[in-house]
């Protein structure tokens, strides 16, 4: 059977961020390259925090979705470009936002939203601004804990880096 | 094998491996649920940095080199890390103001590492800033919190500051093998470092008027491996389990 790269992308769709599972590794921008060789497939990732616990769980699912393909695989991890949540895409964004998570602002915005205070991120459920930050750190590295002051509901914001 | 590299890795490594340990010392035991979360957060990071240069030292070092034979398989001696980042979370106070002392250097430090001759270390330090940025911000913060809040809150601080600062001189004064680096375009400045560092530190000390004036900055010896006490105590915890079952995995 004749494996493109294409199909090997369309199977990397089907992975998903253990941490936040509406979003595929595709969409997060973790999978940096895909290279076809004969018999095997070279898979290039990246690293959203240098802490994150969920890396090692990615690459062992790769190897899941790709395992029918009967490729060889290699996982290479780069750091460079170091990974930044502007990556992410329109679409993904808003899945994010659907799921609860208020998507990152841009680097200005999130600047002001988390060191200066000011009201600009909408919460998730019901669209207010009338938000305030928790904690600078939330359930994980990638987020800030936020409150809603329209709704009360608490909610993550995904930080920009 | 380039044996001043792999020094250096290990030097800037140890730094991120042993303030990592001391703050997840704390998982479970932050003052509330947030600095918890937060400080083992930043835990995580240093964690994950300290990954990314014991792999690069074991790669140098090959004949069977891991980043786990390299984090967990030395002597107290061989470890490099500055004294500051050994020194034990005796309250709040001392935890952040360790962290602030850390960070302020951290930062400035990395964001010229980012220039590197060596684009290996180069992406490393790039990609660790980002973290780093919040964990200044995270650290300030609370400094600015307890510093200028209550009578009690500001006495601690300034016993934390009195007790921290001495080791802070260690950071910004190079070493031989520093130099080195320096002179190879590898390693950064520490001239240039030391700058930020009295900015950024003398600005938020003004602020809260915590005062570190007439207090020496003499404490040093970490980078050549002439450690504190404290650390025996810090790798016994950390090499138990290798030490027990080498090569042990999970
Ligand atoms: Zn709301």
């Amino acid at each position: 059977m004749g494996i493109e790269e294409r199909d090997v992308w369309q199977l990397l769709e089907g992975v998903y961020d253990p941490e936040i599972p509406v979003l595929s590794v595709v969409e997060m921008g973790i999978v940096r390259r895909v290279e076809l060789g004969a018999g095997e497939v070279t898979i290039t990732i990246t690293p959203t925090y240098s802490g994150c616990p969920a890396m090692d769980t990615i690459a062992a699912d790769i190897r899941g979705a790709l395992g029918k393909t009967g490729l060889s695989i290699t996982i290479k991890t780069v750091l460079s470009p170091a990974w930044t949540t502007a990556w992410l895409s329109e679409a993904g964004r808003n899945k994010l936002n659907n799921y609860g998570i208020a998507p990152p602002l841009t680097p200005s915005g999130d600047k002001k939203a988390l060191l200066m205070g000011e009201r600009v991120v909408k919460c998730p459920r019901c669209a207010s601004t009338q938000t305030k930050m928790i904690s600078q750190f939330g359930s994980t590295a990638c987020k800030a804990l936020f409150q809603c002051e329209s709704c009360l509901e608490p909610f993550d914001y995904f930080k920009c880096i | 094998m380039n044996d001043s590299l792999y020094n250096y890795l290990l030097m800037i490594g140890d730094n991120a491996m042993i303030l990592g340990h001391r703050l997840s010392e704390l998982c479970g035991h932050g003052p509330n649920l947030e600095t918890d979360i937060a400080l083992t957060n930043i835990s995580l990071d240093l964690f994950g940095q300290t990954r990314y240069y014991f792999q690069y030292a074991a790669e140098l070092a090959g004949d069977g080199a891991s980043e786990d034979s390299v984090a967990f398989l030395r002597y107290p001696h061989q470890y490099k890390n500055v004294l500051l980042v050994e020194q034990p979370n005796t309250d709040f106070a001392f935890t952040i103001v360790r962290q602030f002392f850390f960070d302020a250097f951290h930062k400035p430090f990395l964001e010229q590492l980012s220039d590197s001759a060596d684009k290996h270390l180069a992406a490393i330090a790039a990609k660790s800033l980002k973290e780093v940025q919040y964990h200044l911000s995270f650290s300030s913060e609370w400094v600015r919190r307890l510093g200028g809040g209550t009578e009690e809150s500001h006495r601690r601080t300034q016993r934390a500051v009195e007790e921290l600062y001495p080791y802070t001189g260690e950071l910004l004064r190079p070493v031989p093998l520093e130099t080195e680096m320096q002179q190879l375009g590898i390693g950064p400045d520490l001239e240039q470092v030391a700058g930020a560092f009295e900015e950024t530190v003398t600005g938020l000390m003004s602020e809260t008027a915590l005062q570190t004036e007439g207090l020496s900055r003499h404490q040093s010896g970490g980078k050549a491996g002439i450690h504190s006490e404290y650390l025996g105590f810090i790798l016994a915890d950390l090499q138990y389990m290798q030490r027990t079952y080498p090569g042990m995995e999970w």
